[in-house]
């Protein structure tokens, strides 16, 4: 008996390791990125050009960047979560546009709402690189130093909210 | 009727989406300098595409990978070494944008499995071997033969 109770156990353990492997999420990348300070970058805002903003003169503050893009359809599922943090909270949303156009992502807001206190416009991509975005709608909350804590690819739904970003950032601010 | 119109429509928005494409690509600058090309394919090909993720970066048409084929083309030509742009793309993308990932703690059992589980069976195989080798040197005793023929019920030959 003990002959078929090995080939058995191992096949059971087996099983076991490929069906976990199977309920994980291979779009989520662990990023090295979180618990490392934010990359440094000064971009013109959306609304203004002329005016720049960085992580700089966000220090001393918990905040949330949110990358987004007009052409994103992911982003306009994740939008209306966005718009209802920004309404029922005080958190400080700062948006990525990423490789966008100017007009189009006025548009776009326009439409859809602005919860964002300031939209960076990242043109060319090159501050997405920094951060290692690599499927938009990306989400990284950022502690007063400035250091990445969290970091949530793919659409923000309202479980991710309430579960993790507000408890993370009311914990940073706390 | 709808459905002519909706197939009509998918086919106009294909059009439209190969259009855009087109125009996106004469956008980016031409190919000039095949040498720094071919460096550029060396280093792409070590590197795993995050939006395609069995692609490698030079394989992959995806936006991103055309970006990271930039990136690598534009530190290529300001005199950085391949070296240096595995690194910045790890700092980045972290380990899983190497096709073959480093060996360190966490990666051990990757590299090192594969020849543990040979081992094993190598292992499993040699003791099998053994055991059937000393069970067929065995001959059959006088009383063993004399309950083997009574259980069969032939006369049987004797050795």
């Amino acid at each position: 008996m003990k002959r078929f109770l090995w080939p058995l156990l191992v096949f059971c353990g087996l099983v076991a390791l490929l069906g976990a492997g199977l309920l994980k999420n291979p779009r989520e990348v662990p990023s090295p990125l979180v618990g490392r300070p934010a990359p440094a970058f000064s971009l013109p805002t959306l609304a203004d050009p002329a005016r720049q903003l960085g992580p700089e003169q966000l220090r001393g503050q918990v905040w949330v960047l949110n990358v987004w893009a007009s052409w994103c359809v992911a982003c306009e599922a994740e939008h209306p979560v966005l718009v209802d943090m920004a309404r029922r909270t005080d958190v400080t949303l700062v948006g990525l546009n990423y490789k966008d156009k100017r007009e189009a992502a006025l548009v776009w807001l326009g439409r859809h709402g602005n919860p964002y206190r300031a939209s960076l416009l990242d043109a060319d991509g090159r501050v997405g690189l920094d951060f290692g975005v690599y499927g938009v709608p990306e989400t990284y909350v950022i502690d007063r130093d400035g250091v990445i804590r969290h970091k949530h690819t793919g659409a923000v739904t309202p479980e991710v909210v309430q579960g993790t970003l507000l408890p993370l950032i009311r914990q940073l601010e706390g | 009727m709808t459905f002519l119109r909706s197939c009509l429509l998918l086919v106009l928005c294909m059009g439209a989406c190969t259009l855009a494409m087109a125009q996106e690509r004469a956008v980016r600058a031409p190919i000039t300098d095949p040498v720094l090309e071919a460096r550029v394919l060396k280093v792409a090909e070590e590197l795993r595409c995050l939006v395609c993720q069995n692609e490698t970066v030079a394989a992959s048409q995806a936006e991103l990978a055309v970006d990271l084929r930039d990136q690598i083309r534009r530190q290529l030509a300001e005199g950085r070494s391949e070296a240096d742009i595995q690194r910045f793309m790890v700092e980045r993308y972290g380990d899983f944008v190497l096709y073959r990932p480093p060996l360190k703690a966490g990666t051990v059992l990757l590299w090192v499995g594969p020849f543990v589980l040979l081992l094993a069976g190598l292992l499993a195989l040699w003791r099998q071997l053994g055991r059937q080798a000393r069970r067929d040197d065995t001959p059959l005793s006088a009383a063993e033969w004399e309950r083997a023929r009574r259980l069969l019920g032939t006369p049987g030959d004797r050795p």
